[in-house]
């Protein structure tokens, strides 16, 4: 079976793009109809409401936003959910490995069946999702594995709700890599263990990162698996975004919109961050 | 066109064009936004106001929610006609945006709907005997009481337990050192009442504390769970109103009417809820605690949200801060 064509999404060195929507319309109108709509879209979607999150943030000034964001009850929730979701974004980028390397190098009965399997975490609504975690690994867990109420609960539902972003990234990228290179590396000498490092790794990397950072930036701001399995407890196991509903039901809104701010300039920060680390790979936009 | 299809036609004009005239049988969609117990009740109560004469018309649209977040909604555009929330400084929210008159309490039953108490929900058989508030500080008592900051329902938990010191005889300072037990011995604190009784039933803690309703609900669904009545408690008041701004103004008053008439007190009754009218409330068999309080023998809403409940200076702030900074110590 032989891997399907690469999508080629890259700038030809020849020619310009062919603009699909360009098609039909005048040339100079094509070429601002797709940007425009695609920079309209994002900016009533994710722009603007980031923008009224970070100017309802600084309403009364910075001092104020400073003295949300520094409460001894916010700072323990934001340490306890980037903690989290670091070690939730790294495991989840090994066991999402794992999983894409077998669903794609493995033959397997049920093999489909588990394919389709991983995206089920994004179609769960999370109360459901921390209500079915919550009755297998609480107190009447059937594997008399109980981590309600503990940090490690808290980590379990947001592996569970990011493990899709894992998969789902390295997945394509490892079903494209060039199987020949790997089997002349070994025809030369080269171990199994080198293969993987110097062959396969570089190959699927930025891949893995762009898929930790998607991970990193989704357990950021989990709330429904989360608060259930957690027990909620104030600076044990209080997560920002359950912080976060208590200071809105609290009527703190600003309070609220501050420490929000800090959680996507992290997630931000971690993204580009990603995005500059996969550039030093140098091996294009593989994902 | 049949003379038919012309007469339902008129009929369909002329609701349309002169609703709800005075002393005309209300008819229309009302929306009622209310929080999130009440739910399996109004399905009763809906039922019951559908089959009056009043109420035959009248078609509903229903949201629930967490009463903070409900209030907020409404606040914010969400149409309603009928609001129902857990306590009354979310009522006022909606006073202060200019949804609700300011007069809203200036009813018969000061604008309420419903009664309810504060009560403990046990294992089957209370294993771990569970009679009154000293008995959930006991060691080895867990306790699953909701977040104070995101829950109506636990602010109302947490001033039953300081009431219930003060009505024992307790000075105000012992009151919130037994808070800060109370605390202590909290396992978990999820989000909201409804979450709560989730962590409950999962098998967490030895004891909930709870709205008297909901438990009763709880039980009424065959859960396994025993209710136990503390001595002194608090007793939980439920405001309703029809809002200034409501689009059918007839129906929802219609609605509300039914709601606190008799016939529709007894249907709260039968759900778990205190009657709000003592003729009705005395036709069930509540249990009666030694000493009932209200909220406002605790200086009112506004002035126990402030003292206790504002995040990172209120007392019960103070006393979670207390409690993390002392475990992440040691």
């Amino acid at each position: 079976m032989s891997p399907p064509p690469a999508v080629d999404l890259g700038v030809r060195p020849d020619g310009p793009i062919p603009n699909p929507f360009a098609h039909g319309l005048r040339r100079s109108v094509g070429r601002w109809a797709g940007p425009g709509l695609a920079v309209t879209y994002l900016s009533l979607l994710v722009v603007l409401p980031l923008a009224a999150l970070v100017s309802k943030a600084f309403t009364s000034g910075f001092g104020v936003f400073w003295q949300a964001v520094s409460q001894p009850e916010a700072v323990a929730a934001l340490k306890l959910t980037l903690i989290a979701s670091l070690i939730v974004a790294t495991f989840n980028a090994l066991a999402g490995l794992v999983i894409a390397w077998v669903l794609v190098r493995d033959d397997f009965r049920g093999k489909q069946a588990v394919n389709a399997m991983i995206d089920l975490p994004f179609a769960l609504p999370t109360v459901v999702a921390g209500l079915t975690l919550l009755s297998l690994y609480g107190p009447d867990s059937i594997f008399h594995l109980n981590v309600a109420d503990t940090k490690i609960g808290i980590v379990v539902a947001l592996a569970f709700v990011t493990l899709p972003f894992s998969v789902r990234s390295v997945q394509p990228v490892l079903a494209e890599l060039d199987r020949e290179v790997e089997e002349a590396a070994a025809s030369l000498g080269a171990s199994s263990s080198v293969v993987l490092r110097r062959v396969i790794l570089p190959g699927i990397a930025p891949a893995m990162l762009a898929g930790a950072g998607l991970a990193f930036a989704r357990a950021v701001g989990e709330f429904g698996s989360v608060v259930l399995i957690s027990g909620n407890l104030p600076f044990k196991t209080e997560v920002a975004s359950s912080w976060i509903y208590s200071l809105s039901q609290s009527d703190q809104l600003s309070a609220a919109a501050a420490v929000s701010v800090v959680l996507v300039v992290v997630a931000l920060l971690v993204l580009v961050g990603i995005g500059l680390l996969r550039r030093r790979f140098d091996i294009g936009e593989s994902v | 066109m049949t003379v038919g299809t012309l007469a339902l036609l008129a009929a369909a004009v002329s609701t349309a064009v002169f609703p709800a005239v005075a002393g005309a049988t209300p008819s229309g969609s009302v929306s009622l936004v209310a929080y999130s117990t009440p739910k399996p009740a109004y399905a009763a109560l809906i039922k019951a106001f559908n089959a009056t004469s009043a109420g035959k018309n009248v078609t509903f649209s229903q949201s629930f929610g967490a009463s903070g977040s409900q209030a907020t909604a409404v606040a914010n555009g969400l149409p309603a006609d009928v609001v129902n929330f857990s306590l009354a400084p979310d009522m006022n929210k909606l006073v202060k945006a200019g949804i609700v008159s300011a007069k809203w309490s200036a009813t018969p039953t000061k604008g309420m709907v419903t009664n309810s108490i504060v009560s403990f929900v046990v294992r089957p058989g209370n294993p771990k005997h569970i009679t009154n508030w000293a008995s959930l500080v006991k060691s080895g008592v867990s306790v699953i009481t909701p977040n104070p900051f995101s829950s109506g329902s636990a602010k109302w938990n947490l001033m039953a337990a300081y009431g219930a010191q003060l009505a024992l005889g307790k000075t105000k300072a012992q009151a919130t050192t037994y808070l800060t037990q109370l605390l202590k011995h909290t396992a978990a604190q999820p989000s909201s009442a409804s979450n709560a009784l989730q962590t409950f039933l999962s098998g967490e803690g030895d004891v909930l504390l709870d709205y008297e309703d909901d438990a009763l609900y709880a039980k009424s669904k065959g859960e396994a769970v025993s209710i136990v009545t503390p001595p002194q408690t608090i007793l939980i008041q439920n405001p309703i109103a029809v809002p200034t701004k409501a689009s059918n103004p007839a129906a929802a008053k219609a609605f509300v009417a039914y709601l606190l008439s008799p016939a529709g007190q007894r249907v709260w009754g039968k759900q778990g809820y205190r009657p709000v009218l003592p003729k009705v409330a005395s036709q069930f068999k509540f249990p009666t605690p030694k000493k009932l309080f209200t909220i406002d023998s605790l200086g009112g809403w506004t002035k126990v949200n402030t003292i206790f409940f504002t995040p990172s200076t209120g007392v019960v702030a103070k006393i979670e801060q207390g409690l993390g900074v002392s475990t992440s110590s040691s």
